[in-house]
């Protein structure tokens, strides 16, 4: 008995690989993140750091406690967006510094499945420290919630994450072209869609043509429509209302996922075709 | 001639340095960099400020929360800046053994990598507070400014920041898996505690004294105080101490933290020579 016929040995395809694949990818992100212990203390005690930093500002301005609030979400939320800007958009072009790009595109599997898997496995992971964020600063500021409709949080929640996990796929066919420019690429996306997206205020705030623009970043709506449904004086201070912004949401979802395919696929021909697959531009 | 080995590790690290900053992309594209990236962490602020206050930037708070953040800029480029060398030249250009072994002095040589931030947070500093005086009524008066406190300030605490960079840099020598977030969370700390965004009289009781034992706390008074004078001193927290007892305690914290940061420095660098931690390469 050899090793491909015996118990143990299967070889799967179609379906079961791809499924399979995204297990296997979103694995290292679930499982193998979470041993080491250090990396979860700074991965909540960061966004903490930059929550208790602008909680301390609207309490310097004696600004109303809603908001306070909204920045215990918004902190909660960035951890999203630090995963997929770091963990999502760049991660292929780190898989191409390390070597492993090749070999992914190599084993007889779909990269849409590894994306995928990134994406889940990051969904998962960020979440519980998303939770862990949102915990701690509500004990220690005294955060009140009130919520209106579970279910539509939910599906709000959810459309957000399905949206920017796809924008995360799409980022990370995009960087996959990038050399050492990608570093400095996701670290430019950090406080120009914090300030855009109103991760720390109401994007209502901002002139309506600057928050339609941002809106095509999915945490854009998804926290609008979350503080509309969580805090009591949400409703006042949306920008559009809750189930306009599900349908929006909706649409970015599929529309972000199709586009993450389409180009995954384009990109991975262009990359080696020009050679990009090895290349290392430091 | 020949130049002092300390001079030519400093000026070679500053212009390698230098290099890495600036040549990842065409001039358009860094000078975008350089512009949006400080304006849009200024702007969270200020959009914070103008919903609460409705708009009202002729409180003396706004220039506060202004100044401080756009001086505190350096503190993220310079501190981390030289602490990110080692983990560019371990991890990234694998050529930290190369400088090991190279004719110069490794401490000064991390300093020098940290003045090309220097630069990069300069010019991010300058936009920044330009831009607070051309479009957001940013009261600073140039004929009104105090520039031999102000000059003095700077330097002494870019040089204190540096050193602090310092530390950290030896601790990272001696870390695989977390280098990446020691200067950003000492960053991140340090701007909860110093007072650069909101007074330290915001804070609960039992935080304060730990914002009264950083340097950067006087520092960044010292710089409000002598860019916007009366504004900056309306503040209780500060208010009883004059501009030269500020100095001194800022001079003396630096000189103590600078001592701090020489000895862990070569501690660690003691500890990541017998580990062969120097041309260790993680891939993290």
């Amino acid at each position: 008995m050899n090793a491909v016929s015996s118990k143990y040995s299967r070889k799967d395809t179609g379906w079961r690989l791809f499924l399979k694949t995204i297990i296997a990818r979103a694995y290292p992100r679930i499982i193998g993140q979470q041993r080491e212990v250090s990396w979860l203390l700074f991965e909540v005690v960061m966004p903490m750091l930059a929550v208790c930093s602008y909680v301390f500002v609207y309490r310097a301005l004696k600004a109303p406690e809603e908001y306070i609030g909204f920045v215990v979400m918004g902190g909660a939320m960035t951890a999203f967006w630090m995963n997929v800007l770091w963990s999502m958009s760049s991660q292929l072009y780190w898989e191409k510094e390390t070597g492993n790009l090749a070999l992914y595109i190599m084993a007889p599997n779909s990269m849409m499945a590894i994306l995928l898997g990134m994406a889940l496995g990051g969904m998962v992971a960020t979440a519980m420290r998303a939770v862990a964020v949102t915990v701690f600063g509500t004990l220690m500021f005294a955060v009140e919630f009130e919520v209106t409709s579970y279910l539509q949080l939910f599906a709000v929640f959810m459309l957000a994450m399905i949206a920017l996990y796809g924008l995360g796929m799409m980022m990370a066919s995009a960087f996959l072209l990038f050399g050492r420019e990608a570093w400095h690429m996701a670290n430019l996306a950090q406080e120009p869609i914090f300030l855009a997206s109103g991760f720390y205020f109401p994007i209502k705030s901002l002139p309506f043509w600057v928050a339609a623009g941002a809106s095509i970043i999915p945490l854009t709506l998804g926290m609008d429509a979350m503080r509309q449904l969580v805090f009591p004086s949400g409703f006042r201070l949306g920008f559009l209302d809750v189930r306009t912004e599900i349908i929006i949401l909706a649409i970015l979802s599929v529309v972000f996922v199709a586009v993450a395919k389409f180009l995954l696929a384009y990109v991975e021909k262009l990359a080696v075709r020009e050679g990009r697959i090895t290349e290392s531009r430091r | 001639m020949q130049t002092s080995t300390s001079w030519r590790s400093f000026r070679m690290a500053a212009w390698l340095g230098w290099l890495i900053e600036s040549n990842w992309t065409d001039p358009f594209l860094f000078a975008v960099y350089s512009i949006v990236k400080p304006l849009s962490g200024a702007a969270i602020l200020v959009v914070m400020y103008g919903i609460i206050t409705q708009g009202n930037f002729d409180s003396a708070l706004f220039p506060y929360i202004y100044l401080g953040n756009a001086f505190y800029i350096y503190v993220g480029a310079v501190m981390t800046g030289v602490s990110w060398a080692v983990v560019d030249d371990r991890e990234h250009y694998k050529t930290l053994k190369y400088m090991y072994i190279a004719p110069i002095y490794i401490p000064v040589y991390l300093l020098g990598r940290g003045a090309a931030r220097f630069i990069t947070g300069s010019i991010a500093v300058i936009i920044t507070i330009l831009t607070g005086v051309l479009f957001l009524k940013v009261p600073l008066q140039v004929s009104e400014i105090d520039w031999l406190l102000f000059s003095v300030t700077l330097l002494v605490g870019i040089v204190m920041l540096a050193m602090l960079g310092l530390l950290l840099a030896g601790v990272t020598l001696t870390t695989a898996r977390h280098e990446g977030f020691i200067g950003e969370a000492t960053a991140a700390a340090l701007y909860i505690f110093s007072g650069a965004v909101f007074p330290l009289d915001v804070l609960p009781n039992w935080l304060r004294p730990i914002g009264f034992f950083m340097p950067t706390t006087y520092w960044l008074e010292l710089l409000r105080r002598s860019l916007v004078g009366n504004v900056a001193q309306a503040f209780p927290t500060l208010s009883n101490f004059s501009n030269m007892q500020i100095l001194g305690v800022l001079l003396g914290l630096s000189l103590f933290f600078g001592i701090v940061s020489l000895q862990v420095f070569k501690v660690c660098d003691r500890i990541a020579r017998e580990r062969g931690m120097i041309d260790r390469t993680t891939n993290y």
